[in-house]
């Protein structure tokens, strides 16, 4: 995995609440066996016609947004199934931040194993960022994971929290895996304990 | 000691290492596999060197893609796209070793219909799948939950998965249900309350004495929504009716396991006095048939109230609603029972289990579906098509005039060929009616078996009461 920088990007709003992951990446492209090329297809029903033509008023055809790398976003995003596909298309189309005031649990776990840094914020806060991305390329927000922070066009600067132990993944560029494997022992252990407390599992 | 809710009780079962900040490395027991979410996982494994850490506990069964048409078994039946998906799954679930069901075997189905079936799923186990029903199996009082592609390789090479503990959140349906009402209607009522939101951060059990009543497959739609409205998993304590349906079951304990089995499962309970972060009651008499009018499963109403307006809601739900009429194609203050239906999809992981076909077909006993209805029933898996076969229920359904397919997925997602077409409107016994879900434009609207089956008779969404 990359490793999570301080970038200054362009953030794009999308304040529709409930956005699910079958918006996000519709069931078709789910027939790939690769994670990668999906970003054309992120928002598919929403960004394309039927014949396949950009419409022109999604946000992310709009010629300031092409360049997105920031989604600000209503409430609940990514509700609905656990398609990893999902983040998968959102970080391949070039986005490496959603700001939201709630994410959907699956979702949210997927973005930290795929670089992506979900950002939960209060209403107020993500109102404040909704209003800065409609100015589109005029407004380029800065992201600092190591200090926490985001950096508004205007020079405002919003706190928000993160897991410690995901933060250090995030900036580290850290495998899961190899880091569990670490702990083999302790897993071999259970296995043993459980072994002999529930042997018909 | 200090009292425990159900979900404490497994989950201390199950962490293998837990650091200063309170991430753990949980134990899994189970780990189900589908063609859809783990092609990329097993690759992971491969190019790392990798092998399947217990692949005993691992279980595949390819359901999202497959046709349910006669003569499947011919790859050629599908589309190329689909065809990998289904070939990969099966090289994948060869060469790494784990128990496998292919389409060919009487055994496949939807997998959260296939695990209890064959007694994979276990009272106070950990299950887990690349997938957000995994819910389902919650119904056994196991901690069950859907988990993404990066997910499935981290349990595929560890057996773990890194987890922070969520809160406890309580459901409780009191009373009795009113006759006419289902599991389904339950489930519906409590996302309709809570909002699709409602549950992020909890893992909530349900009880009550409403729960209790119903049987193994009503529980297990019960705890298949949990994810809808945004719970990590749902869980049912596990109790005689839960018992009696394991017991017996390919792969359940049997013998003196059994007995040591049962003397842990039935402490597995909140203790009295647990502490939940989140409390929720409804009265079991207050549930209606209830049904969605929109594109979001927290847009349920009871079968006797009328189509809502944008401004009914506050917030961004006003455009949300606004976009979901627009998108069903539905005017404000409409009766729901005025909704014309053409399309009915009997079948999924929420309800294509025997005992929802049985409900279907008693509705549907000498009826015939409206004409020019397209109605289809999808078993969930080839055993509960076979059972179904030996009661007498695919007569009634082929009489009536609906399909009777072979078992897998189809049109609760439609990535085979089962979809709707742009401006169809579904009364569907699945679980979302998202944007698109059942096809492109397709219109869908999320109900009991009993009341698809109604709707499938009158062209309507129908009260089951009045028919
Ligand atoms: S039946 Fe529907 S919800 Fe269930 S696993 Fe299949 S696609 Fe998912």
């Amino acid at each position: 995995m990359n490793k999570f920088e301080t970038f200054t990007g362009i953030a794009a709003p999308m304040p529709l609440v409930n956005i699910d992951t079958d918006m996000i990446i519709p069931k078709q492209f789910l027939k790939t066996i690769k994670r990668s090329g999906l970003g054309v297809h992120a928002f598919d029903e929403m960004r394309y016609d039927r014949q396949g033509n950009e419409n022109p008023e999604f946000v992310l055809n709009l010629p300031k947004y092409r360049e997105t790398s920031i989604l600000v976003a209503g409430d609940n995003f990514g509700c609905g199934s656990s398609r990893e596909h999902a983040p998968w298309a959102l970080a391949d189309f070039g986005i490496k931040v959603v700001v939201s005031t709630s994410f959907a649990d699956i979702f949210f776990n997927n973005c930290f194993k795929n670089g992506m840094l979900p950002i939960v914020l209060p209403q107020e806060q993500v109102d404040l960022l909704m209003s800065d991305s409609e100015r589109g390329e005029n407004a380029r927000m800065t992201v600092d994971l190591e200090a926490q922070e985001i950096t508004t066009s205007d020079g405002d600067v919003i706190k928000f929290d993160v897991d410690p132990f995901r933060k250090h993944c995030l900036l580290n560029g850290l495998d899961d895996i190899g880091l569990t494997l670490e702990k083999a022992d302790s897993i071999q252990s259970f296995e043993a304990k459980a072994a002999q407390e529930r042997p018909w599992v | 000691m200090s009292p425990k809710t159900l979900y404490d009780k497994i989950w201390d079962a199950h962490v293998a290492h837990e650091a200063e900040d309170g991430t753990s490395l949980l134990y899994i027991d189970r780990h189900l596999v589908h063609e859809v979410t783990s092609p990329q996982a097993f690759e992971g494994l491969r190019l790392a060197g990798r092998k399947v850490h217990a692949p005993d506990k691992t279980i595949a069964v390819p359901d999202h893609n497959v046709p349910t048409t006669a003569g499947r078994d011919n790859p050629d039946q599908m589309p190329e796209d689909s065809r990998i998906q289904v070939a990969a799954l099966d090289t994948n679930a060869r060469e790494f070793g784990v128990h496998y069901y292919p389409v060919s075997d009487i055994r496949q189905g939807i997998v959260h219909i296939v695990g209890p079936e064959q007694g994979w799923t276990l009272p106070g186990m950990t299950v887990v799948c690349g997938d957000s029903h995994t819910a389902t199996h919650g119904a056994f009082g196991a901690l069950a939950h859907g988990i993404g592609t990066s997910e499935v390789e981290h349990v595929l090479a560890t057996q773990t998965l890194i987890q922070k503990k969520s809160k406890n959140m309580k459901v409780e349906i009191t009373g009795t249900l009113s006759p006419g009402v289902t599991a389904k209607d339950i489930v519906l009522t409590i996302i309709g309350e809570t909002g699709t939101g409602g549950g992020t951060g909890y893992v909530i059990e349900y009880c009550g004495d409403a729960i209790r009543e119903l049987s193994m497959e009503g529980r297990m739609t019960i705890c298949n929504m949990a994810i809808e409205g945004g719970a990590r998993a749902g869980l049912i304590a596990p109790d005689e009716t839960t018992f009696n349906y394991v017991k017996g079951r390919p792969h359940a304990p049997k013998g003196a396991q059994w007995e040591a089995a049962l003397a842990w499962w039935k402490t597995l309970y909140s203790d009295d006095d647990a502490h939940f972060d989140k409390v929720l009651t409804i009265r079991g008499e207050d549930i209606a048939p209830t049904v969605t009018w929109g594109t979001s499963p927290e847009d349920a109403l009871p079968i006797t109230a009328n189509v809502p307006a944008p401004e009914d809601f506050a917030g961004g739900k006003v455009e949300a609603a606004k976009r979901a009429l627009d998108y069903m194609g539905l005017t404000p203050g409409m009766k729901l029972t005025d909704i014309e239906i053409d399309t009915v999809f009997i079948g999924s992981c929420t309800n294509g289990r025997i005992e929802d076909l049985r409900a279907a077909a008693d509705v549907l006993k000498g009826k015939k579906v409206k004409d020019g209805m397209r109605a289809m029933v999808v078993p969930g898996s080839g055993l509960v098509r076979a059972q179904a076969e030996e009661e007498g229920l695919a007569e009634i359904f082929t009489e009536a005039g609906f399909e009777w397919r072979l078992a897998g997925c189809s049109m609760c997602l439609a990535m085979n060929p089962d979809q709707l077409s742009e401006g169809e409107r579904c009364a569907s016994t699945s679980n979302r009616n998202f944007e698109g879900r059942q096809g492109y434009k397709g219109r869908t609207h999320l109900v009991s078996p009993a009341m698809a089956a109604a709707a499938a008779v009158t062209g309507k969404l129908t009260d089951i009461r009045e028919l």
